[in-house]
C-alpha cells in the first residue's frame, strides 16, 4: 500500500426528493488498500457505493479517479476505466452458463471470445468455481452466486473493485472462504473499498474503516480505532449504552 | 483449498474443447442443410413443395426476429413492418423501374435496418411490454400509410408482372423449386448469421442485456448501443425476406405484407421452438407454418381466424408444460444420455 490515492471523493451530495442520502462527503481511497465502509442501517453506504459505480450522478460535488475527473460518466464508461462492483442482491445472467457470465465481464478489454473465455476460466479458477464453469448460473447455490459476481467483476480487470455486502447471508465456514478469497484479491494489488453489514468479519479485514452515519462521514481510520469511538459506538447502539 | 483447481494447460484445453464444440454445431448444421436440400427429390406434389417453402421463410423469419427478441431480449411485435418495407422497396423497384430484385432485396434491408436505428432510439428507452407495445402501433402506422399512399397502390397493391422466369428476376411460374432454394438459402444465411453472433462480443453482451441490464452496465455493456444493433439486423433480414415473399407470391397489397398477423407468425415460431436458442425458430416454423397451411385448406373460407385460436393453443401449452419451447425436449434427451 502507497499513500498514493486512487479514488477521490470531494464534497459529494447526493439527494432523493427531499432526503438527503448523502452530505459534504469527502474521502479518499489509497492504492492498493482494502477499505471497509461502515454504519448502521440508512447510513448512506449504498448510496456512497452507487455514486462511486457510477450507477446515479451526485446532486453535487465531485469524484476523481487516478486524478481525472469522472462525475460525470456513466457507469459502463467507469468499468472501462478500471472501476468493477458487485450487487447486495447477486444478479447474475441466469439464462447463460457460469463460464459466460464470467466472459461478459472479460470482453470489456478482450474483443475476442476466445481469449476471452481463457482468461474468464482462470478467473473462474481463482474464485474457485471452475468446476461450475458449465452449469447455469440459475443453478449456482446462493453463496456460489456470489462468487460469481466476484469473478465477472475480477474478469474486468479492476483497479478498484467495489463489494457490496458480499458476507451477508453466509454461514461461519463460507464466510470464512470469503475473507480468504478477499485477501487473495487483494493480494493481487486491486484496491478493495467494503461495503458491510458483519462487523465481525469487515475489522480484522480491512486496512481502514470508514464510518457513515446519517449521510455524513462520522470517523475513519484502523478499524481498532474506530470501533473505540465514542460517536461510533453512539451510533450503533444508541447513547444509552455508551461505555462510561 | 477444497476446491479443484486448474492448471494454465487445463484452462487451456477447456477453452480450445469449446471451440471445438462450435465447430462440431457448424457441421451438425452443414449435414441439416445438406439433408434439407435433399428434400425435393422426394417432395413433388406442389402443394407441399409450397408448405416447405413457407416453412423455410418463416424459420429465416423468426431466426431474424430471434436476433433482437431471443438474444437481445427485445420482443418487438411489430416486425411487419420490416416485412412490408423490403416486399415494397423490392416490389416498387421492379415494377416501377425494371430493377432486378436482388438489388431490391438489399435495399430494403438496408432501409428497414436505418429504420430500425432511427426507430429504437426513441422505443428503446422503453422497457419490456411498453416497448412490445410501442412496436405494434408503429407497425400499424405503417400499414395505414402504405394503405393511403397512392404512388405504391395504395390499398390495391402491386402486381408483378408475368414475363420470363429465370434467377435474374426472380421469377419461377412454372417450377417453384427455385424458391424453395432461395428460401432454404435465406434460412442458413440467419442461421449462419446468428451463430457468429452467439459466439462473438456482440452475442454476450445482447444477452447480458436480456438477462440483467443493470448487471451488464456495471461490466461495461452498451446496454442502448446493442440493443439498437440487434434491431438493425433483425430489421435487414426481415425485410430480405419480405423481399423475397413478394417475388414468391408476384403480388402483394398493404395486407398481405404488413398486417399484425405476420408480426405474430414471426415471433410465434422461435417461442414455440425455443426463444434465443440457434435452432427454436425452424423446429417451431417446421411444426406451425404446416400446421397453418393445413387448416387452412381444411377449414378454407370458413374457418378464418381458427388457425389464430390454434396458435394462442400452442403457445399456452408451451408457457405451461415446456417454458423454454420443443427444443428443450431434445436437450433434456441429449442430457440424459450424457450423465
Amino acid at each position: 500500500m502507497t499513500n498514493e490515492s486512487i479514488l477521490a471523493v470531494r464534497h459529494v451530495t447526493r439527494r432523493f426528493g427531499g432526503l438527503i442520502a448523502n452530505s459534504d462527503i469527502s474521502l479518499e481511497v489509497r492504492r492498493g488498500e482494502l477499505l471497509g465502509l461502515i454504519g448502521p442501517n440508512g447510513a448512506g453506504k449504498s448510496t456512497l457505493f452507487n455514486l462511486i459505480a457510477g450507477t446515479y450522478a451526485p446532486t453535487s460535488g465531485e469524484i476523481c479517479l487516478d486524478g481525472d475527473d469522472i462525475t460525470s460518466l456513466p457507469d459502463t464508461k467507469r468499468c472501462a476505466l478500471g472501476i468493477a462492483r458487485t450487487f447486495q442482491v447477486p444478479r447474475s445472467f441466469d439464462s447463460m452458463s457460469v463460464l459466460d457470465n464470467v466472459i461478459v465481464g472479460a470482453l470489456v478489454r478482450r474483443s475476442g471470445a476466445n481469449q476471452a473465455r481463457e482468461q474468464a476460466l482462470e478467473t473462474l479458477d481463482f474464485v474457485g468455481l471452475a468446476t461450475r464453469a458449465a452449469a447455469p448460473a440459475v443453478e449456482l447455490t446462493p453463496p456460489e452466486k456470489r462468487r460469481l459476481e466476484l469473478a465477472r467483476a475480477l474478469a474486468t480487470e479492476p483497479k478498484l473493485l467495489l463489494l457490496d455486502e458480499v458476507m451477508t447471508g453466509l454461514t461461519p465456514v463460507e464466510a470464512r472462504k470469503g475473507v480468504e478469497l478477499i485477501r487473495r484479491i487483494s493480494d493481487r494489488g486491486i484496491t478493495i473499498v467494503m461495503v458491510e453489514h458483519v462487523m465481525e468479519v469487515v475489522m480484522p479485514l480491512v486496512d481502514r474503516a470508514v464510518v457513515l452515519n446519517l449521510g455524513k462521514v462520522l470517523a475513519q481510520g484502523h478499524p481498532k480505532d474506530v470501533v473505540r469511538d465514542e460517536s461510533v459506538i453512539a451510533a450503533y447502539l444508541g447513547d444509552r449504552h455508551r461505555a462510561t | 483449498m477444497t476446491e479443484l483447481t486448474l492448471s494454465r494447460a487445463e484452462t487451456k484445453s477447456v477453452a480450445s474443447s469449446i471451440a471445438e464444440m462450435r465447430r462440431f454445431e457448424i457441421l451438425k448444421a452443414l449435414a441439416i442443410f445438406a439433408l434439407v436440400a435433399a428434400l425435393p427429390i422426394i417432395v413433388h406434389d406442389v402443394y407441399l413443395q409450397n408448405v416447405l417453402i413457407l416453412t423455410l421463410m418463416f424459420a429465416a423469419l423468426s431466426q431474424s426476429w430471434n436476433i433482437l427478441g431471443g438474444y437481445c431480449g427485445q420482443i418487438s411485435l411489430g416486425n411487419a413492418l420490416y416485412f412490408g418495407i423490403g416486399a415494397y422497396v423490392t416490389s416498387m423497384l421492379f415494377v416501377g423501374f425494371s430493377i432486378t430484385p436482388w438489388l431490391g432485396l438489399g435495399l430494403g434491408g438496408v432501409l428497414a435496418a436505418v429504420l430500425a436505428v432511427v426507430l429504437g432510439y426513441p422505443c428503446f428507452r422503453l422497457k419490456g411490454h411498453y416497448f412490445s407495445i410501442a412496436t405494434i402501433v408503429i407497425a400499424e402506422i405503417g400499414l395505414l400509410l402504405v394503405h393511403n399512399w397512392d404512388y405504391a397502390g395504395a390499398a390495391l397493391g402491386i402486381q408483378w408482372p408475368v414475363g420470363q422466369d429465370g434467377w435474374t428476376t426472380l421469377q419461377f411460374a412454372r417450377n417453384k423449386i427455385p424458391y424453395f432454394y432461395l428460401a432454404l438459402g435465406l434460412f442458413v444465411v440467419t442461421w449462419f448469421v446468428t451463430f457468429f453472433i452467439e459466439g462473438s462480443r456482440w452475442g454476450y453482451w445482447w444477452r447480458a442485456v436480456r438477462d440483467n441490464p443493470e448487471a451488464a452496465r456495471s461490466l461495461g455493456v452498451e446496454v442502448f448501443r446493442s440493443k439498437i444493433a440487434a434491431a438493425a439486423v433483425s430489421a435487414f433480414f426481415t425485410a430480405v425476406g419480405g423481399g423475397f415473399y413478394a417475388a414468391f407470391v408476384g403480388y402483394i397489397d398493404p395486407d398481405s405484407v404488413m398486417s399484425f398477423r405476420f408480426s405474430l407468425l414471426f415471433a410465434l415460431p422461435a417461442v414455440l421452438g425455443g426463444i434465443g436458442t440457434l435452432w427454436g425458430p425452424a423446429v417451431g416454423a417446421a411444426v406451425l407454418i404446416p400446421l397453418t397451411e393445413i387448416l387452412r385448406s381444411y377449414a378454407g373460407g370458413s374457418g378464418n381466424g381458427l388457425d389464430l385460436i390454434i396458435y394462442g393453443g400452442l403457445v399456452m401449452l408451451v408457457a405451461l408444460a415446456k417454458p423454454d419451447g420443443l427444443l428443450s425436449l431434445f436437450q433434456l434427451m441429449g442430457r440424459g444420455r450424457s450423465t
